[in-house]
């Protein structure tokens, strides 16, 4: 079975409003996927189902050959949410090591992660006097800490410096080399290209679903930008006509 | 092996605080040096007031804290994100019902030891069951405060809730109103209220030397109102939510 993620007809409502309706998409194992779509288009709320903690109206969403949600799964993928999830009042080791415990993990394996992530000199700091980028990285740090098979990463890049967003996105892609899959939503399109696959979502629809190349060449242009234009204006003429 | 390390986690998280841990340690002591001056030379009054809250005084601070602890988890992410990790609901129920227990033994211990040796407070039974019945006390304030949490969206609505369970059941302990003296309705409220029961336990302490059948009965109800609220507590934590 090559497929990591499959959803079938999802469709969540949160409040009176539809986010996703009717999604279906397929994430092969083994590959960074870029979900990508403006603020309030669903990316977090797919991603909240792919980890199991969104109620779902119906429709299906598989992991690994699992329901989303269920049991065994939570050994083997690891979530970032996209405000960090870490206590503020612990230290950045302390926070990995509670994370690391959390799988059956000795401290060395949260001490890696913790490096992993470029946190290594400020390691013994309270999360609470860490700048944003620091502490997004030491939310990071503790859901890659188990290196799980699926790793679902909401903005991880966002306020990170250039230099640092490069090491990050090598990391991704190193991850993804050993087997694990990645599914990381961003709105910076110079990192689309890194990607594997693209998801462009937009208003809860799938509009695209390719490798950066195939998406640039059904939109006619060689930038992601304007080819993201391209297939919304294309989809609402259809839908107009 | 999960439970061990939230219990950790919880406390490191306190360690770190140490205005908190001075806070818990200190008001309960300092409030009842206030009675034991409010009551010189009424030694009678000042005993059975101070005992009564050396049971009162943990409740309130351990619900207030774990309420906004745990109300803390749901609105920084952390229990999503727990979520989706091998935790299970019975490991944050009971690492923050150990956790905080632990805090409120050390709380119980100095309240009572400065209570009994510096204050002159006096009881027939041992400081030992005073203590004990404190902390269960206090454990019922955790899992209520847990409880309650989860009816609240934000710090503000969440400590709205310390006056609506604790003022009740401090009111009628009977402490103010001898319980039997109160109007028949009065007495029904005040005998599904979990904490009259810890206020007989610890008056029964003051009177007798030895633990009562009544001290024991009292005790368990306590232990069994905690059970109650932890497993509400448990039904209302949700893995999924909207």
């Amino acid at each position: 079975m090559s497929e990591a993620i499959e959803v079938r007809d999802l469709v969540v409502r949160r409040g009176k409003k539809t986010v996703l309706d009717g999604f279906s998409c397929v994430i092969p194992r083994g590959s960074v996927t870029g979900l990508l779509g403006p603020s309030g288009s669903g990316k977090t709320t797919l991603m909240r189902a792919v980890v199991g903690v969104q109620i779902v109206a119906s429709g299906t969403v598989t992991v690994l050959g699992h329901p989303a949600g269920s049991t065994p799964l939570r050994r083997r993928i690891g979530y970032l949410t996209q405000a960090p999830s870490v206590y503020a009042d612990l230290t950045v080791a302390e926070n990995a090591r509670y994370f690391a415990s959390l799988y059956g993990l000795k401290a060395a394996a949260a001490d890696e992660a913790v490096e992993a992530v470029g946190l290594t000199a400020a390691r013994g700091q309270l999360v609470a006097n860490l700048s944003g980028g620091q502490r997004s990285r030491a939310s990071l740090a503790c859901a890659i800490v188990s290196r799980p098979e699926l790793l679902v990463l909401d903005e991880p890049t966002v306020g990170q410096d250039p230099v640092l967003r490069d090491e990050l996105w090598d990391h991704f892609r190193r991850l993804a080399a050993d087997g694990a899959t990645v599914l990381v939503s961003s709105h910076v399109m110079d990192e689309a290209n890194r990607c594997d696959r693209l998801l462009l979502i937009r208003e809860g629809a799938l509009i695209a679903d390719d490798t950066p190349a195939g998406v640039k060449a059904a939109a006619g242009v060689d930038d992601l930008d304007q080819a993201f234009l391209n297939l919304i204006r294309r989809q609402e003429e259809e839908v107009a006509a | 092996m999960i439970l061990a390390s939230t219990i950790r986690r919880i406390l490191g998280q306190l360690r770190h605080d140490p205005r908190t841990i001075g806070l818990i340690v200190v008001v309960p002591t300092l409030l009842i040096t206030l009675i034991y001056f409010m009551y010189e030379g009424q030694p009678a009054v000042f005993d059975r007031v101070a005992l009564t809250m050396l049971g009162v005084f943990p409740f309130i601070v351990m619900f207030l804290i774990t309420s906004i602890a745990m109300l803390r988890e749901r609105t920084t992410g952390t229990l999503e994100r727990l979520f989706t990790t091998p935790v299970g609901k019975i490991d944050l129920l009971f690492g923050y019902g150990v956790a905080f227990g632990v805090a409120a033994a050390a709380q119980a211990t100095v309240a009572a030891a400065f209570s009994y040796w510096a204050l002159d407070m006096r009881t027939a039974g041992s400081i030992g069951l005073v203590i004990l019945i404190a902390v269960a006390n206090a454990v019922l304030g955790v899992a209520l405060g847990l409880l309650c949490s989860a009816f609240a969206r934000t710090e503000f609505q969440a400590v709205q809730f310390m006056p609506l369970v604790v003022a009740p059941q401090l009111l009628l302990c009977g402490l103010f109103v001898p319980r039997d003296e109160m109007a028949g309705w009065l007495q029904t409220i005040s005998n599904v209220l979990p904490m009259s029961y810890s206020v007989e336990a610890l008056t029964e302490v003051g009177v007798h030397a030895e633990p009562t059948g009544i001290m024991w009965r009292d005790l368990t109800v306590v232990v069994g109102s905690i059970v109650v609220a932890l497993i509400l507590g448990a039904a209302t934590l949700r893995r999924r939510t909207a």
